[in-house]
């Protein structure tokens, strides 16, 4: 958009004007050369790390779990933040495949098969966490699903922790099938392309013959507007019942009604952040910028303030409803988070959710790489921290300064949190390589009807 | 590939743009054409009319799915906890449906999600590796920028050959190939 157009114009698709063929060229390049020098040494820094996630839960559970540092009171630290914070990132791709194609946002379209593909591997790795937190996973499936069991012991569905079982496995398994759904026309175009016959192979079996057949599109346009509506209830609901880990326990600091609105509205945050600092990285890498534009990157700025301002809001009434409620333990928490021995991360908090963002207010920063990459980096750093607050803060001092403690995570627990990086970049460039990045047949035909 | 025969069973017509595809699509509809369909790389709109297809439905499988994954939800987290291990929490009801709430709405859309998959798969006959569209060597152009026209002749009432080609030309069919089956 230039600076004379209207703020109601439709925001551009793509730079200049492609063909079909010229798009599908430059989508499926990545897939059908060999990988660039940069990916190559990419992946050997991201596989590395990966390794140390491997070498950290396998540690993990050949020693215990005593192997990270929460303990009393602190029982709950890295594992949960992490989690969080992936479930988090996952987020953002759902609000940009399912909240913006209800609300016909055709931008979306360069950035949506991205996102949702960080989806899933976000989703995965936030698994992890509480799955090697039971420190027997492989017996886990007694403990978090309903299953016929020879004791007839079965789950507390009161319990948000049970919830959360139903909830993220739901939303992983319906990020998949949406994921794919999307997708069956892309690896069918992949198909058609392909030189090699192992790929044509690989890529026809996972097309399932599709062969675009108008018949076949009446349903397909059905089911994506069905899934999307769904998905758009799911991602309110998941974030909600993670939030409701805190909010419904007795625990001053985490029992607040403000949580599920302000949780989803930080999901959203750090997750379009993350997509933020990908996108910007691999529109480069993979020569997209006339696909993934600055327009986008612009857009993407644009909902990170706005969620930025409703997390600040969040914020801001935590403290209110702590000091209004006139309760002392609720004021003592308040308090603690911003002075007591966590006070840097609280600080580091606002700074990185809060005031970095401002910055976006200027047209400037919002269409410049290279001054959007540390703000966003900052944001995810923030949001990270904001977990870790409300976690470790609220469990460090409770009422009894008797048992008061202090959380000092250990190497396990820093190496899993890197480790989970290196997994989740790894998946990611991965994905660059074997799948197309932009929805092409979705992008074809917004650019049509334009 | 050199030793399959080629068995002709129909007319292919390839078209640049959506526009005159429905043009033949609603010639080919009059005709009364039988075994046809269009293929398209993208969703092209109005085409169901054009082709005379009734609307979808799928929202007839994802809809019930849903309400039967709510009943599971209540059955499920019912049953276990008041009938199979009944146990007071809290002094709460053993159906104290409030707190069931999440895993209802979990299952239901998970319900609705599942079935509305296998809907797509079975209702757009997905699962069918090869057709006729890959031994005539046009199904590369309709996965790029290409909209085609697939007739088949020959059977009992159909339309023949030369009618089909007639029409494709008079709509301005780009490139007219026959339709090809291939056999072992």
């Amino acid at each position: 958009m230039t600076r004379g157009d209207s703020i109601l114009a439709p925001a551009p698709l793509i730079d200049g004007r492609l063909s079909p063929r010229q798009l599908d060229d430059d989508i499926y390049r990545p897939l059908e050369s060999f990988p660039t020098f940069r990916w190559w040494i990419a992946i050997s820094i991201t596989g590395s790390l990966a390794g140390l996630f491997a070498f950290c839960l396998y540690f993990t559970v050949s020693r215990g779990i005593g192997m990270w540092g929460n303990n009393q009171p602190v029982g709950w630290a890295f594992d949960i933040t992490n989690f969080v914070f992936w479930i988090g990132i996952g987020h953002a791709g759902t609000l940009i495949s399912a909240i913006l194609y209800v609300l016909r946002q055709t931008w979306r379209t360069s950035i949506s098969r991205f996102s949702e593909a960080m989806t899933l591997f976000a989703v995965f790795i936030a698994l992890q966490f509480p799955l090697f937190h039971t420190g027997r996973p492989w017996q886990a499936v007694f403990w978090l699903i309903p299953f016929p069991n020879d004791m007839s012991v079965y789950q507390n569905f009161r319990s948000p922790l049970e919830w959360d079982v139903f909830a993220v496995g739901t939303y992983g398994l319906v990020s998949l099938m949406f994921w794919y759904t999307g997708l069956l026309p892309d690896l069918a175009t992949a198909r058609d392309r392909a030189r090699s016959s192992l790929a044509r192979f690989l890529y026809g079996l996972a097309s399932l013959g599709w062969s675009g057949s108008a018949r076949a599109w009446r349903h397909y346009e059905k089911a994506y507007i069905l899934f999307a509506g769904l998905a758009t209830a799911l991602v309110i609901s998941v974030h909600s019942v993670v939030s409701f880990d805190f909010a419904v326990a007795v625990l001053h600091g985490w029992h607040s009604t403000i949580f599920p609105p302000y949780f989803v509205a930080g999901a959203i945050f750090s997750g379009f952040a993350m997509v933020a600092s990908l996108v910007l990285i691999l529109r480069k890498m993979f020569r997209l910028q006339h696909i993934v534009t600055l327009s986008h990157v612009e857009l993407m700025n644009k909902i990170i303030i706005a969620t930025s301002l409703m997390v600040a809001y969040a914020y801001a009434m935590e403290v209110f409803m702590s000091w209004y409620s006139g309760f002392g333990p609720e004021w003592f928490q308040t308090v603690t988070r911003a002075t007591g021995p966590y006070a840097w991360a609280y600080w580091t908090t606002i700074a990185c959710n809060i005031v970095a963002p401002q910055f976006l207010w200027l047209r400037r920063v919002r269409r410049s790489p290279w001054l959007t990459y540390p703000i966003v980096i900052a944001v995810n750093v923030g949001m990270w921290l904001e977990r870790f607050v409300i976690i470790v803060v609220g469990l460090h001092r409770d009422s009894l300064p008797s048992s008061w403690g202090m959380f000092f995570p250990t190497w396990v627990d820093i190496g899993l949190l890197a480790g989970s990086f290196g997994v989740f970049l790894t998946l990611v460039l991965l994905f660059c390589r074997f799948l197309p990045t932009v929805a092409s047949t979705e992008l074809k035909a917004v650019t049509a009807e334009r | 590939m050199d030793n399959v025969a080629v068995k002709p069973i129909g007319v292919v017509g390839l078209f640049d743009s959506p526009d005159a595809l429905l043009g033949a699509a609603r010639r080919f509809r009059e005709a009364g054409a039988r075994r046809w369909d269009c293929h398209t790389p993208y969703p092209v709109h109005g085409l169901d009319d054009a082709m005379g297809l009734k609307p979808t439905r799928l929202a007839w499988v994802t809809i019930p799915a849903a309400f039967l994954g709510l009943l599971a939800a209540v059955a499920l987290t019912g049953g276990l906890s008041v009938i199979q291990y009944p146990i007071r929490i809290g002094g709460k009801p053993l159906f104290s449906w409030q707190a069931f709430v999440p895993i209802f709405f979990e299952l239901f859309v998970l319900f609705a999600c599942v079935s509305t998959m296998i809907a797509i798969i079975v209702f757009c006959r997905l699962g069918r590796w090869h057709s006729p569209l890959h031994d005539s060597d046009v199904m590369k152009h309709i996965t790029c920028d290409r909209f085609a026209v697939a007739v088949q002749t020959g059977g009992e009432g159909e339309m023949s050959d030369a009618d089909v080609r007639r029409i494709l030309e008079q709509c301005g069919c780009s490139e007219i190939r026959p339709l090809v089956e291939c056999e072992e």
